[in-house]
């Protein structure tokens, strides 16, 4: 053999390792595999957040604000029939937050399926679903550090838990829960549109109203009776009423079913969320072939 | 394996796009350890050939397989044993180099160890080591090309699918590619190639298919096909048309073949064999029948007029490359 040969052959564990991998396996391995990639996609996606330190600025001065501004504008001039207004909004942004979150999944997978990069992902023998469980996993992450942000955020400007730690992580729970939930819809989203640039203005139009339609500003039971049920029944309020519920915060209650039990649809609509969104995007993602 | 074992086999390919047929009625055997030169221009189907047998399409009618394995019942067992770098750079534009290949060796399920150390070699291998920190993004076009092929590498592929790997690379890139595939092949991967480049599949495959409207039209050695397709064209422009005729009977003395005439400009060629001599011979019997010329030179038939010669239309996609020498 020549010099040329070099280093392509000289790694047999390499190879033993790719013909193992060309060999069908049991679910119980597959299922593994599945896990392993996933993790291993959460790690890629976090390395690009890593690598743009302007994106990190630039998203993680949306929670700053909105805490700021909504809190201290509306916090201020405005008061809950039950107590402080500014105790009464925070929970709804925490949870406005997270939806407003779905814009950079969906973007996010947009990009990914739009550049060449996807061909390799499909080519290689790793889980089809890896690249949007790894979406989601990164995007849960970001939440996390979001949510940690918010409720720095919120602390200094007045707003507290009153119901013990456990209650207020509960609560925290709960709403990346539903930001867990938001991840497959907006993994649809953007699958369905897969041009990053138009993925981004879509998702505006929807949350807009998706918060304005729900218990994050103003209480249903003072909206017009429609728009109240509306507002009630809104996957936002429960998350929204279970937290003002567990951090107790001002605001809890009122005559709906919906708004009675907050808890229950507050686990509810995002288990649906994710029953119905999670196989939709996976199988649009499998279907995707150019 | 053996040299008679089959590494691809396509049986009737069919895939239409609305109402274009992308493909229709493909077939294509390449013996293991061979490369394949699929030729042929924009829109013949080579790359929806080369997508469908590494798994990235679905196909209306027909049947493949790669490394005896089925392309439809068992896409894994296909993708954990071949290699892909298609037209434009696979690789995650964000994530350096090195980043790129520890991040696909984990997808192959190498430890991070293994991963790591394999994305060393390559990265050695391809020359990209001063480059491995650097995100992929600032690569040049060589230097993203050679990293989606060392990306292809990593798990040494029994079957390499090649799509258009030097369109747009320059010739020093385009060299170095060549020489790492002519290295895998050493080792025993079978190679299926497509290219726009009569060049590049001469240079690297040992059997060319040429490929027009979506099935395989001719095939042979890249000699065979040379033949076929004919040799050098000698081009004259004379002053006056009226000396058309004279002149076409002096370059009909060093043709291979007919003289065509095209009286509008005043042109008239013909295959040559021995293009040199032929070019002297013709510019001397020209003078001496005192015969004004305009132009006379030399060139190579473009693919077009080898999709022309062999299938009898024109490609219409084909661009001429022209070896021409002026005069």
């Amino acid at each position: 053999m020549t010099s040329t040969l070099q280093a392509q052959h000289r790694a047999p564990e390499v190879s033993a390792a790719g013909r193992s991998a060309g060999r069908p396996a049991g679910p119980l391995t597959r299922f593994r595999w599945a896990l392993a990639d996933g993790r291993v996609m959460t790690g890629r996606n976090m390395a690009h957040v890593i690598r743009s330190p302007e994106e990190i600025v630039i998203y993680f001065t949306l929670p700053i604000m909105f805490v700021l501004v909504f809190g201290y504008v509306f916090g201020s001039g405005m008061a809950a029939g039950a107590g402080n207004y500014r105790e009464y909004l925070l929970p709804g942004v925490f949870v406005m937050t997270m939806l407003y979150g779905l814009g950079a999944t969906a973007s996010g997978i947009a990009m990914d399926v739009s550049r060449g990069v996807v061909d390799r992902f499909r080519s290689i023998p790793m889980a089809r679903t890896a690249l949007v469980t790894g979406r989601t996993g990164a995007d849960l992450l970001r939440a996390l550090l979001e949510m940690t942000i918010l409720v720095v955020c919120g602390l200094l400007v007045g707003w507290q838990w009153h119901n013990g730690l456990l209650d207020a992580l509960a609560a925290v729970g709960l709403i990346l829960l539903l930001r867990l939930a938001l991840t497959w819809v907006g993994i649809f989203l953007g699958l369905m549109v897969p041009n990053p640039d138009t993925v981004g203005v879509i998702v505006f139009p929807l949350a807009f109203p998706l918060t304005a339609l729900s218990n994050v500003f103003v209480a249903p039971d003072l909206m017009p009776t429609w728009l109240g049920v509306i507002s009630s029944w809104n996957p936002l309020s429960a998350t929204v009423a279970a937290s003002r519920e567990l951090f107790g915060n001002p605001g809890t209650g009122g005559d709906s079913w919906a708004a009675q039990h907050p808890m229950l649809l507050a686990v509810g609509w995002p288990l649906l969320l994710i029953v119905v969104f999670a196989p939709l995007a996976v199988r649009r993602y499998q279907r995707l072939s150019r | 394996m053996t040299t008679q074992t089959s590494a691809v086999v396509a049986e009737g390919l069919h895939k239409r796009y609305g109402e274009t047929r992308a493909l229709d009625g493909f077939d294509l055997d390449v013996p293991a350890g061979t490369v394949c030169g699929l030729l042929g221009p924009n829109g013949a189907g080579k790359t929806t050939a080369v997508r469908i047998l590494s798994t990235l399409l679905r196909f209306d009618a027909g049947r493949a397989w790669v490394a005896g394995y089925d392309v439809v019942r068992q896409p894994d067992q296909v993708r954990g044993v071949i290699g892909l770098t298609g037209q434009y750079a696979a690789v995650d534009e964000v994530l350096s180099g090195r980043q790129n290949l520890i991040l696909f060796g984990r997808l192959h399920h190498l430890s991070a160890r293994v991963a790591r150390r394999r994305a060393d070699e390559l990265l050695e291998q391809f020359g990209l080591t001063g480059a491995a920190g650097r995100s992929a993004a600032e690569y040049s076009g060589g230097m993203r090309r050679r990293l989606d092929l060392a990306a292809s590498l990593i798990m040494t592929p029994r079957v390499l699918f090649l799509d258009e790997p030097t369109t747009g690379l320059d010739p020093r890139s385009r060299n170095q590619l060549w020489s790492a595939v002519r290295s895998l092949v050493a080792d025993g991967t079978t190679v299926l190639l497509t290219t726009q480049y009569l060049d590049e599949a001469d240079q690297l495959a040992d059997r060319i298919l040429v490929v027009d409207a979506g099935r395989v039209v001719a095939e042979g050695t890249s000699a065979e096909l040379k033949a076929r397709i004919g040799a050098d064209r000698i081009e004259v422009v004379v002053r006056h048309a009226a000396e058309l005729g004279t002149a076409a009977g002096i370059v009909e003395r060093s043709s291979a073949g007919p003289v065509t005439l095209d009286a509008e400009i005043r042109q008239l060629s013909a295959p040559v064999l021995d293009r040199v001599a032929a070019l002297g011979d013709v510019m001397r019997a020209l003078r001496d029948a005192g015969i004004a010329v305009e132009d006379i030179g030399l060139r190579r038939p473009t693919l077009d007029e080898a999709f022309l010669h062999l299938t009898g239309h024109r490609s219409g996609a084909a661009q001429p490359t022209e070896a021409g020498v002026p005069a």
